[in-house]
């Protein structure tokens, strides 16, 4: 069985200069309280790993804001202007990542391959300095595997045993991710006994998860 | 009076063939799915991870789990899916992903599509740009066909690339045209537009044979 934490208590655990893999899509199915709690915290020098920096005003957006981020690895960053203007005036390191090769690479962290190969990238600036492998005739790109030291999700139900589900399109990154950090975190929107989500709807089991963020205020 | 961007979605509609897989991107592209043929079985998918993407929900009846993926609140349609983001991209690399319809910055006479950074001026990232592009089976570009006066479409791009694969159609308020090895076929005309109009537009070569109709638009 898991204990509840308080969002603090799990910000605590994060070490200044931790590289950190946060769900969400534009902050759909993104850890909100957890991330509140860190930025509360002030934790510094933080690398994020996410599909996007949101908006100043929501999400890991906010950790851009207060200056806690050095790095991102993301796949866009359009509707954060201080993340453009922090990565053109060199303030932020900000690695651009087609969306779908980013999942294929926390996916490959997480799953234990040693790397992915994708035509995505080909003939644009995100081949440069990669191997080109070629596989039965046909020219792909090998991309490197990302992990992270800490995962923070966020998903609709986790039982006291950690078992995880989501909701529509809070899923994104979140179960993928799962797989891939060191300490898993999870920022369910409700706790339910154990047995009340079917084996069949569990999208991240049990095991993988660390903690879980209490649902008491 | 039809304004260039309707003209652009009710044209595009009109390549979305019944029993396919379809992603429409964020801003002129999404307004396709307002044109789509009556009752036809189509699924929309939004890359943020579901298949089956609905219209705007009724006022007050928003879900904040449920967005398209210019993160606007959507509904599903009935046998709509919700997946995670690498099966979303696996159906799109993968092959099972017929048809996208994305904006352009630039194409040129190979077909290349640069739409996601201007260097130095706009670096928003490709967010799913690149792989859909790689991976569609068949990937059309909707855009106005030049830019405060700029032709769009050149010999060659001078913004980066999207991805090295030649796109299956640009469709512009002024033109239908079709990449192919051999250059840019002009295949329609838009709406009480002239060949030498769409030439002076155009900064690319286009290929015109024979006589080239007007587009139809529903």
């Amino acid at each position: 069985m898991k204990a509840a934490l308080r969002p603090e208590a799990a910000a605590e655990m994060i070490e200044e200069g931790a590289v950190l893999l946060v769900g969400g899509f534009m902050g759909v199915g993104s850890p909100h309280r957890l991330i509140d709690a860190i930025l509360a915290r002030g934790t510094g020098g933080l690398t994020i790993i996410c599909n996007d920096l949101c908006t100043p005003e929501k999400g890991v957006g906010k950790l851009v804001v207060s200056g806690q981020v050095s790095r991102a690895i993301v796949s866009h960053i359009g509707l954060n202007p201080l993340a453009q203007q922090k990565m053109m005036a060199g303030e932020m390191q900000v690695e651009l990542v087609p969306q779908g090769t980013l999942v294929e690479r926390i996916r490959a962290a997480g799953y234990g391959l040693g790397g992915v190969l994708t035509a995505t990238g080909l003939g644009t600036p995100v081949e440069e300095g990669k191997q080109i492998v070629e596989v039965d005739g046909q020219r792909f790109l090998l991309e490197r595997p990302i992990r992270g030291d800490y995962a923070l999700l966020a998903c609709h139900h986790a039982d006291y045993a950690g078992n995880l589900s989501y909701l529509l399109t809070a899923h994104n990154f979140n179960p993928i991710m799962a797989m891939a950090a060191a300490t898993v975190i999870a920022e369910p929107e409700h706790i339910v006994p154990v047995g009340m989500i079917p084996p069949d709807a569990v999208k991240t089991p049990g095991v993988l998860v660390d903690h879980l963020l209490g649902t008491a205020p | 009076m039809m304004d260039a961007k309707e003209i652009i979605a009710r044209r595009v509609a009109r390549e979305i063939r019944p029993g396919t897989l379809v992603n429409l991107g964020i801003g002129l592209p999404s307004r396709v799915a307002n044109y789509g043929p009556e009752g036809i079985d189509v699924f929309f998918q939004a890359e943020n991870g579901v298949i089956g993407l609905g219209a705007r929900p009724p006022e007050g009846m928003a879900e904040k789990s449920l967005t398209d993926a210019g993160g606007g609140f959507v509904t599903a349609v009935p046998g709509a899916a919700s997946i995670d983001s690498a099966m979303s991209f696996g159906l799109i690399r993968g092959g099972h992903l017929d048809m996208t319809v994305l904006g352009g910055l630039q194409v040129d006479e190979k077909g290349h599509l640069a739409n996601w950074m201007v260097p130095g001026r706009m670096v928003p990232g490709m967010g799913g740009a690149m792989d859909l592009v790689a991976g569609a089976r068949s990937v059309v570009v909707a855009m106005l066909h030049s830019a405060k006066g700029e032709p769009k479409i050149l010999p060659e791009c001078t913004l980066p690339l999207t991805a090295e694969r030649r796109v299956d159609l640009i469709v512009t308020e002024m033109a239908v045209i079709r990449p192919t090895e051999s250059g840019l076929e002009l295949r329609e005309r838009g709406p009480g537009v002239s060949i030498e109009q769409i030439l002076a537009a155009t900064a690319a070569h286009l290929i015109i044979e024979g006589d080239i109709p007007e587009m139809e638009l529903d």
